[in-house]
């Protein structure tokens, strides 16, 4: 039976019922219990945002605390999926990468492939992303694109509660490391959510809106942008396709291209940087491989070519807005072929 | 036959002994083709240190794991890989162990227990934890063991594993195989502390420098610290001191190393002469059983060579299989 519920709840219960149904799937990181030899409560904190709180007092030892050592803990994580467990590594934020990366692109990654196909690697390594928490240039980025590049790692980044729960329940059955983009603006966000355990096979994007003038694609938090952009322009009589990538590797490329073979027009919104990122992707596929179908260049929304800056104000303007995505949709219905006559919406 | 001195019975003297001279074989051939231009790519030899990796494989069962180094052709023949399949694995052939996609510093078999070797120094030291957690809670007793040398003592990523094991109680012993040489860059330059023991104890995990030379040495320190990670007793660190015979990779002219270095240690820290000289002279085994041995290994060593010299190399569609690919 489907309630409303937070993504951070309906990512707690996906956590839970795989733990029931696999007693090889367990969850390390920093504070995911929260308390861990401190004269306090046990399980203080569930997670520094309590994603994970209440999980301890249901798994015990199945949680682990972990010392600030994300090498140790998350390659740890790697080595155990290698030897026959499920493990799901928090890492607190995808900023932190950096200090284990290795682990992650030179071992996780290529176990499978370098091994001649002997190995296996299911982990899941759960991370926050996103600006907007007034977090500041290490605790805000979206780094999903240098994970793209990886071959070996699958990238989701769901963008609402009922995504998050089948597509991380999808992670931690899936045989290959994972990377768990949770953005952390979304966590509050409600929406109905079965009780039971589900599955969202992966390369499966969400046609969230549906419309003939143009296409809209983005994922995570942009995909909340880019409906309010096209709310706005359908008070304009244009009409867009809304689709939510939902996983970035495996990528829906079918769903793009035939979305563009109908609207002849593509925006790419993304949170991350402009130059080698899921936006740029996007385009250079379509430009590629649906270049009849486009009848005008691509145009990208992204974040600008800077460090995430901390003052409110600076932030906001940072992140990419539903004007931004309005203003894009609007210049690709003014240029190229048929510019300004698209069909309108009746 | 004379009353058997030693901890390991008869069999596993000779077991022991073929080990090491398989590894000491495999590595001498590997010397030779290289130079002749037959292999590939990088390759890092273990001769001079069988005894480390033989006097701790031992101990260990195929449920053991164990992340080695990119010196790891010796990990892995003394954890039981196939040595035709490893042979054949550092040509680039299908019948590799890793079907020609790993290469030497990769070669891994995860049914006995060999994690890979790794190209990343130090990397292998948190996957050992992860192997110590998987078996702690499968509780099927089984330990980790991480091989570092004592260049990739320095890595962060090993460092973190020893304060990880120590805060989860693992059943994981880190190996440092200390060969005095980071690739050319001298441990005691390298290396700011004194000892081992002494970084190990920093951690809070109990170590011991043993002779790597010395097979019996380093086999009784290994049966002692695994029993006691087997037990719950937690992690250890063992620090053997061993002798590279060879350079850092093949084609390394070692102009850092004194000269005559290298004889010198041929001469006198052979851990293969000095094992069987002792057995030899406790009258345990007769010279002519090792002569036996090395016989045979050199037969299995030609054999490896000249089937891996005969195997299929991959092909276009082996390019993209065994991963997965989005595009």
């Amino acid at each position: 039976m489907a309630r409303k519920i937070s993504m951070k709840d309906a990512i707690n219960e996906a956590i839970d019922l795989e733990m029931r149904r696999d007693p090889t799937v367990i969850l390390m990181g920093e504070d995911v219990v929260g308390g861990t030899g401190s004269p306090g409560e046990a399980d203080a904190w569930g997670g520094v945002l309590g994603v994970t709180k209440g999980l301890y007092a249901k798994h015990g030892k199945r949680l682990m605390d972990t010392p600030l050592s994300e090498s140790a803990y998350v390659g740890a994580a790697i080595g155990a999926a290698a030897c026959g467990m499920r493990p799901i590594a928090e890492l607190m934020f995808i900023d932190f990468m950096g200090v284990c990366f290795d682990e992650i692109f030179n071992q996780a990654a290529k176990f499978k492939y370098m091994f001649g196909g002997k190995a296996q690697t299911p982990v899941v390594i759960r991370t926050m992303v996103g600006a907007g928490f007034r977090a500041a240039a290490q605790h805000s980025q979206m780094l999903t694109p240098i994970f793209t590049h990886i071959p070996g790692l699958k990238v989701v980044c769901p963008s609402n509660a009922y995504d998050a729960k089948g597509l991380l329940i999808q992670s931690i059955r899936d045989n290959d490391p994972v990377i768990f983009c949770e953005h952390k603006n979304l966590y509050a966000h409600e929406s109905d959510v079965p009780a039971e355990a589900y599955t969202i096979p992966f390369g499966e994007a969400n046609v969230v809106r549906e419309g003939k003038d143009a296409t809209i694609v983005a994922y995570g938090l942009m995909v909340h942008k880019a409906l309010e952009a096209a709310e706005a322009l359908a008070k304009e009589k244009v009409a867009v396709d809304v689709i939510d990538l939902r996983t970035l590797s495996p990528i829906d490329w079918d769903t793009v291209i035939e979305s563009v073979e109908n609207t002849g027009r593509l925006v790419v919104v993304d949170e991350a940087h402009p130059r080698c990122s899921i936006a740029t992707d996007v385009a250079a596929y379509v430009g590629q491989n649906a270049f009849g179908a486009l009848r005008a260049g691509a145009q990208m929304v992204t974040a600008p070519h800077t460090p995430v800056p901390f003052s409110p104000a600076l932030e906001d303007l940072y992140i990419p807005s539903s004007g931004a995505i309005v203003a894009a949709v609007r210049r690709t219905l003014a240029s190229g072929e048929g510019a300004g006559g698209h069909r309108k919406a009746s | 036959m004379a009353n058997n001195p030693f901890p390991l019975s008869r069999e596993d003297l000779l077991k022991a002994y073929r080990t090491m001279r398989t590894i000491r074989e495999f590595e001498e051939r590997l010397h030779v083709d290289f130079a002749k231009g037959d292999i590939p790519g990088f390759v890092h030899l273990y001769a001079g240190e069988e005894a480390s990796a033989t006097g701790i494989m031992m101990h260990l069962k195929d449920n053991d794991r164990i992340a080695s180094t990119h010196r790891g052709h010796g990990h892995g023949i003394a954890k039981g890989v196939d040595v035709r399949a490893m042979m054949a694995e550092i040509y680039g052939k299908t019948t590799g162990a890793c079907r020609g996609k790993g290469g030497s510093m990769h070669i891994a078999d995860l049914s006995k227990g060999m994690m890979g070797a790794n190209g990343i120094l130090g990397a292998g030291a948190p996957l050992a934890c992860g192997a110590g957690l998987a078996a702690k809670f499968r509780g099927d007793g089984g330990v980790g063991i991480s091989f570092v040398g004592d260049g990739a003592s320095n890595q962060g990523m090993f460092l973190e594993s020893l304060n990880l094991a120590a805060v989860w109680n693992l059943p994981v012993i880190f190996v440092v195989e200390n060969n005095g040489y980071a690739e050319s860059t001298s441990v005691e330059w390298a290396v700011a502390c004194d000892s081992y023991v002494d970084r190990a104890s920093g951690f809070g995990l109990p170590g011991v420098t043993v002779d790597g030379t010395d097979f019996f040495a380093v086999y009784e320190a290994a049966g002692e610290i695994i029993r006691r990670a087997r037990e719950g007793g937690g992690p250890a660190l063992l620090e053997c001191e061993m002798v590279r015979f060879f350079g850092h990779f093949e084609g390394d002219a070692q102009t850092y190393r004194a000269k005559g270095e290298v004889e010198e240690l041929r001469a006198n820290r052979d851990c293969i002469k000095s094992f069987a000289e002792r057995v030899i002279g406790a009258g345990v085994v007769k010279a002519e059983e090792f002569a036996a041995i090395d016989r045979e290994v050199l037969d299995l060593i030609e054999d490896a060579v000249r089937s891996a010299k005969a195997a299929p190399l991959p092909t276009a569609q082996d390019l993209l299989t065994d991963v997965y690919v989005a595009y």
